[in-house]
């Protein structure tokens, strides 16, 4: 009776609204510096956070997952304490944590789902995973567990989001994978898309190296269509079957005059040129990158706030997001575009350019724009902004960065026989990832179109077991 | 890691490699390049592919020491190693027998050409070739030239060997029909060339070497005008029709990165690079 009693009277847990906050770089350091701008919790910053959860019986969380991480499992863990634990639980499902605790849109994911959003923050899963990977790298790393060997092999072509997790899922499943990489370095759009201040070159080369001491062999600098095609990856090299994640290719114009002035760069060259190639740091690295002082970018997703904050970092005075839309339709990550413009990042709404004005060298000196307005819905559900007649006005401008988005890399569907393709360029994929060809499957941007880093990490999951059911049944 | 087993000079700051590279040399085909980085902090550079031999696993580039990354390559000794090279890139180029092919090469891309011209011959062509140099001191290959062309002749700049520039041609496309011109060397001659050839309507072919990053369809820097359409040098190319290409343009943007190419080639020759050691 006097236990019940103690137990009526125990007040309940009082739910905490409130997220810890992330420790970040101060705006007015970062904005000049490459370094990482989210400096990640603290172990006990950890714990309290993961003390908001509450548990739930039937968690919802997990259902915005793309690769269905045991959230509520690994966040009790971080609770009790047991990071090592916590780590081990995230990368039975997920093999580079760190990654994407770092990058996932989790507020479009788990986080929307987590039922403590209906009142207050939802828990702060990223930052959580972040913290036990971090937690693990700094320390141990021990593999998981491996099946016995099958004996087949598995070709793995591009070493990005999707096909570092087929390769990974396959070697645990006893298969040996071998990774081709068209580029000098691993990581896909890890490397050079995504900057070292939002994800540290060094974090994914630990998780490459996890990746790596899990048995899956990597190649570098082969480009799959070129220097070996699939064909003869089935039938000369040995290669039971073979997962296509070559990601997202040629960047697309605007298709306005002036546009192959100088001081007219694609995003991918930008960030090409300040990622991969370490720009940044010319004349040490050879790689060359000219900013001016007026910067504009054109585009609102997420490779737009990259360049924009790249630019900066890099000596810009004045940085100018220019997206045809409004703020509503951003389709950046909200926590990106306050960085942003914490960092004193301009945005630009509802205008676009019409015409790129050149000087006797060929460089860049004025774009003209026009305003836009947002007209009935589009296909995609958007609302189509239309050009406001009347409206142009001329912004100075000595560097432009276009950001609108990537067609597929055709190398693979022009040198692949009976592979289909769409109207688009995208390889055509069933719900298993499987391509037309026996054999053969497809996943991330390649099949998709553009999409994010855990979107295709979650396409490689689902690929990586069709190939091995259909492995085990051939 | 990419061995050179085997080098030599071709004309002054003009050096050729052999390089073992198997799965590229079993794969190379005329017309085609690849992207090579010389050392670690190194630049990706396109360099044209100038020989293979799928038996020996070699491939041969040649090079001129213009720029940082062809000076720094030039001090590269036998069994030293080039940090990596991807390839082959690029669509081959279209060889079938066409007839009479004029082949204009000039400068570095001579090694390339040579290439060419061995394959039209194979496919049957009748072939008319063309070298040139700034001075004469600058050609080579000559005598392997000769001895794979119909009809062969040499020209350079300052008149030093053969004849003074390329205006002769004319009167070569004056007095026989070609059926196919192919041109290989830098963007002003290209053009020049490419400007001869129009009015006899002769099809003709140049070959790109716009500024690369990647060069394999990604960041879109090799982009140039062909018939007022955005093409790209790497994926599209390297290899378009002579009367379609905006030649000023491609011109201009080949020299987007002049100054800085100079500084960076600078600190290369007088201090052996930049020493600040930056990550």
């Amino acid at each position: 009776l006097e236990a019940a009693a103690v137990a009526e009277n125990k007040p309940k847990p009082k739910i905490q609204k409130e997220a810890v906050p992330m420790p970040k770089q101060k705006p007015k350091v970062r904005r000049r510096n490459f370094d990482e701008v989210a400096l990640g919790y603290t172990e006990e910053q950890a714990i309290t956070e993961a003390n908001r959860c509450l548990q739930c019986p039937k968690p919802q969380c997990v259902q915005g997952c793309p690769v269905e991480i045991d959230i509520a499992a690994f966040i009790r863990l971080i609770r009790e304490g047991k990071f090592n634990d916590a780590i081990k639980k995230i990368k039975e499902k997920n093999s580079l944590p760190a990654i994407c605790g770092r990058v996932c849109p989790q507020e479009e994911q788990c986080q929307r789902f987590c039922v403590l959003g209906k009142v207050g923050d939802p828990v702060s899963i990223g930052r959580l995973e972040r913290f036990v990977a971090d937690w693990e790298r700094e320390r141990n790393n021990a593999i998981s567990e491996k099946a016995l060997s099958t004996g087949k092999r598995v070709a793995v072509i591009g070493a990005g989001p999707a096909g570092l997790t087929v390769a990974a899922d396959l070697a645990k499943l006893g298969y040996e994978a071998v990774v081709f990489e068209a580029l000098h370095l691993p990581g896909g759009v890890l490397v050079y898309g995504i900057p070292e201040f939002r994800l540290p070159k060094s974090i994914v080369q630990a998780e490459v190296n996890y990746i790596k001491r899990l048995g899956v062999g990597l190649k570098l600098g082969y480009l799959v269509g070129r220097t070996y095609t699939i064909s003869e990856l089935l039938k000369k090299e040995g290669f039971d079957a073979v997962f296509i994640g070559t990601g997202a290719g040629l960047p697309q114009f605007m298709n306005v005059p002036g546009e192959n002035l100088g001081g007219i760069y694609s995003a991918s060259e930008f960030l090409i040129r300040v990622n991969l190639m370490k720009a940044y740091a010319f004349p040490c690295y050879d790689t060359p990158i000219r900013i001016g002082r007026h910067v504009v970018v054109i585009g609102g997703g997420n490779v737009a706030m990259d360049s924009a904050r790249c630019a900066l970092r890099l000596g810009a005075e004045q940085v100018c997001i220019v997206y045809r839309r409004s703020r509503e339709e951003l389709p950046a990550r909200h926590e990106e575009v306050e960085n942003a413009e914490e960092e004193g990042i301009v945005c630009k709404f509802l205008a676009a350019p019409t015409r790129f004005v050149g000087d006797e060298k060929g460089w860049v000196k004025q774009m003209k724009c026009t305003c836009m307005e947002l007209g009935a819905p589009d296909e995609s559900g958007r609302r189509r902004p239309v050009p406001v007649k009347g409206s142009e006005f001329v912004m100075d401008v000595d560097t432009v960065i276009v950001a609108i988005g990537r067609t597929p890399n055709p190398i693979i569907q022009q040198t692949t026989e009976g592979l289909q393709v769409t109207k688009w360029g995208t390889i055509v994929i069933n719900e298993d990832g499987r391509t037309s060809i026996e054999g053969v499957y497809a996943g991330g941007d390649i099949a998709t179109g553009e999409a994010t880093v855990i979107s295709a990490m979650g396409a490689g999951k689902k690929a990586a077991k069709a190939i091995h059911e259909y492995l085990m049944k051939k | 890691m990419y061995e050179i087993t085997a080098r030599r000079e071709l004309a002054p700051k003009v050096e050729l490699f052999e390089v073992y590279a198997p799965e590229i040399a079993q794969k190379a085909k005329p017309g085609q390049f690849v992207i090579l980085i010389a050392s670690g902090k190194g630049e990706r550079i396109p360099l044209n592919v100038a020989g293979y031999d799928p038996k020996k696993g070699t491939i041969t580039l040649v090079l001129n020491e213009v720029g940082k990354t062809t000076k720094e390559l030039g001090l590269f000794k036998e069994g030293e190693c080039i940090d990596n090279i991807t390839g082959p890139l690029g669509n081959p180029s279209e060889i079938r027998k066409f007839g009479k092919v004029l082949c204009v090469a000039g400068g570095v891309m001579i090694a390339p050409m040579l290439l060419q011209v061995q394959a039209l011959r194979n496919a049957g062509n009748m072939v008319t070739t063309v070298i040139g140099a700034r001075i004469k001191d600058l050609l080579f290959f000559e005598r392997e030239m000769k001895a794979l062309s119909n009809e062969f002749y040499v020209a350079t700049d300052d008149g030093s060997k053969g004849y003074k520039g390329l205006g002769f041609l004319k009167e070569i496309l004056g007095k026989e029909k070609f059926d196919r011109c192919v041109v290989m060397g830098p963007v002003v001659m290209m053009k020049n060339v490419s400007e001869l050839t129009k009015p006899f309507c002769i099809a003709t072919v140049v070959t790109l070497t716009p500024i690369m990053v990647d060069g394999m369809g990604m960041c879109g820097v090799c982009r140039v005008s062909v018939g007022g359409k955005m093409k790209f040098g790497c994926v599209d190319g390297p290899e378009f029709d002579g009367h379609s290409v905006d030649f000023d343009e491609l011109i201009k943007r080949q020299r987007l990165f002049l100054p800085e190419e100079r500084l960076s080639s600078l600190l290369w020759e007088k201090l052996g690079g930049c020493s600040c050691g930056r990550k």
